[in-house]
């Protein structure tokens, strides 16, 4: 299957085997920060940007990548370093693994939602699971980012 | 991890609905439940090419293409003004933001599945499948059809003014939901329910007696035994009448 796609603002013309999951296609890229965490769609950490959306890369194919814009975190390096001073303040993180695909969704969660309150952000982030912390270090830094924003600081 | 030898972007709904009558091809709606199967497809058929992306809102109805994700049914204000919420109540449980992104109402009302909160949502309105093969039927006639290879093109849910409120119970938030209760109040008083997640295809059944469960089975699994279930059904439809008041 010849599939053209923008990935991380470089178009790319390709060759796929058809029922390749658009996650390891993904990595065949070189796109590593896209990881697989679980086979059942629940952890979140494979999450990509798909013409701006968080959709899991393990759940979709990457034919339907076709015609669309992908972005990994190795497109949005500038968002991600802003973001991970926060979480790296609050000393979120423990062993990092969840890390990648936590950040994306914050990433787009800030891009859709305006000024959320703690549940929403709670909501959004649902589909991202970290086996290590409680997520309490996570909301902190969270919060901290959307006030930098929202106060120009950013 | 599903796999197929051949991927076809249908070009319409006829060539999908003859792809599809060979047994050993398979419809692609968002892959979230296909990818968690090991089977090996020959064909698989993809519909996305067809505009059935969109939800469109008239004065009457609203039809819901097959390919439209659970996420905007969470988010399309037409739908949830219409309706108090209980469309964006029943989805926003499901897995994640990311998940609910891709997967689809084709595939959640075809597959027809015993834990569904899309089924247990729509059948308590006035709602329809269109089907390539076999046109459109009710809801609830298509929640006890037997498998087929037919094509769902479109879901179908008609403003009739009655009044939805959607309740699930759930052991941890984004898991399964214990037990579903869709309750309605149509415009003549007359008040219904669907149940789901008893764990078996929803159905729809009257509410008007105090013993309503009676009427249904509940089964037991590692999530809840059947009496909790049917305990929690009461529960949930009062709820329901509490916010509907
Ligand atoms: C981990 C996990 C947790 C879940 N939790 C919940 C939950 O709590 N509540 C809930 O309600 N649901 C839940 N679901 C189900 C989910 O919401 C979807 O209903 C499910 O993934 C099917 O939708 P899909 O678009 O992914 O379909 P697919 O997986 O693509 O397809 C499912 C089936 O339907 C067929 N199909 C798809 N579209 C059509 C069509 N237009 N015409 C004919 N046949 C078609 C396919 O061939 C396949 O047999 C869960 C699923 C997973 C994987
Ligand atoms: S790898 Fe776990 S949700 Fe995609
Ligand atoms: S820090 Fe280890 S999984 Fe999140």
């Amino acid at each position: 299957m010849k599939i053209k796609f923008r990935l991380n603002g470089k178009m790319v013309t390709d060759e796929v085997v058809a029922d390749t999951p658009l996650l390891e296609y993904l990595r065949s890229k070189g796109c590593y920060s896209v990881k697989r965490g679980c086979e059942t769609s629940n952890c979140g950490l494979c999450t990509v940007l798909m013409d701006g959306k968080p959709v899991l890369s393990c759940t979709t194919l990457a034919v339907r990548a076709d015609g669309k814009e992908i972005l990994t975190l190795e497109g949005l390096q500038k968002e991600a370093e802003e973001f991970g001073g926060f979480l790296a303040d609050q000393g979120a993180d423990q062993c990092g693994f969840c890390n990648p695909g936590f950040i994306m969704n914050v990433i787009a969660m800030t891009k859709e939602l305006e000024d959320p309150t703690e549940e929403e952000i709670k909501e959004y982030l649902a589909g991202n699971l970290c086996r290590c912390t409680g997520y309490q270090g996570h909301l902190r830094a969270i919060q901290a980012y959307l006030e930098a924003k929202q106060g120009g600081i950013l | 991890m599903f796999s197929f030898q051949q991927y076809v972007l249908a070009e319409s709904l006829e060539q999908a609905y003859e792809l599809n009558q060979k047994k050993n091809n398979v419809i692609l709606g968002g892959t979230g439940w296909l990818k968690l199967g090991k089977k090996s497809y020959g064909t698989a058929i993809d519909l996305s090419g067809l505009g059935l992306d969109q939800i469109i809102e008239t004065e009457e109805e609203f039809s819901i293409g097959c390919m439209v994700t659970l996420r905007q049914i969470e988010l399309h204000k037409g739908l949830n003004d219409t309706f108090g919420n209980a469309c964006k109540e029943a989805v926003r449980h499901i897995v994640g933001v990311q998940f609910r992104n891709l997967v689809t109402v084709g595939g959640s009302l075809f597959g027809r599945f015993g834990f569904s909160d899309v089924l247990t949502c729509f059948l308590a309105m006035d709602s329809y499948v269109e089907l390539v093969g076999k046109g459109v039927v009710s809801l609830e006639e298509f929640a006890k059809m037997p498998y087929d290879r037919d094509v769902l093109v479109r879901l179908i849910v008609k403003k009739d003014g009655r009044k939805v409120s959607y309740q699930s119970f759930r052991n941890q938030s984004t898991d399964f939901p214990v037990i579903a209760v869709c309750a309605a109040e149509l415009q003549n008083g007359k008040k219904i329910a669907s149940v789901g997640a008893r764990p078996a295809r929803a159905v729809l059944c009257s509410v008007e007696n105090e013993d309503w469960t009676k009427e249904l089975t509940f089964g037991s699994n590692m999530r809840a035994s059947a009496e909790y279930r049917e305990f929690l059904a009461k529960i949930l439809l009062q709820k329901a009448w509490e916010e509907l008041a």
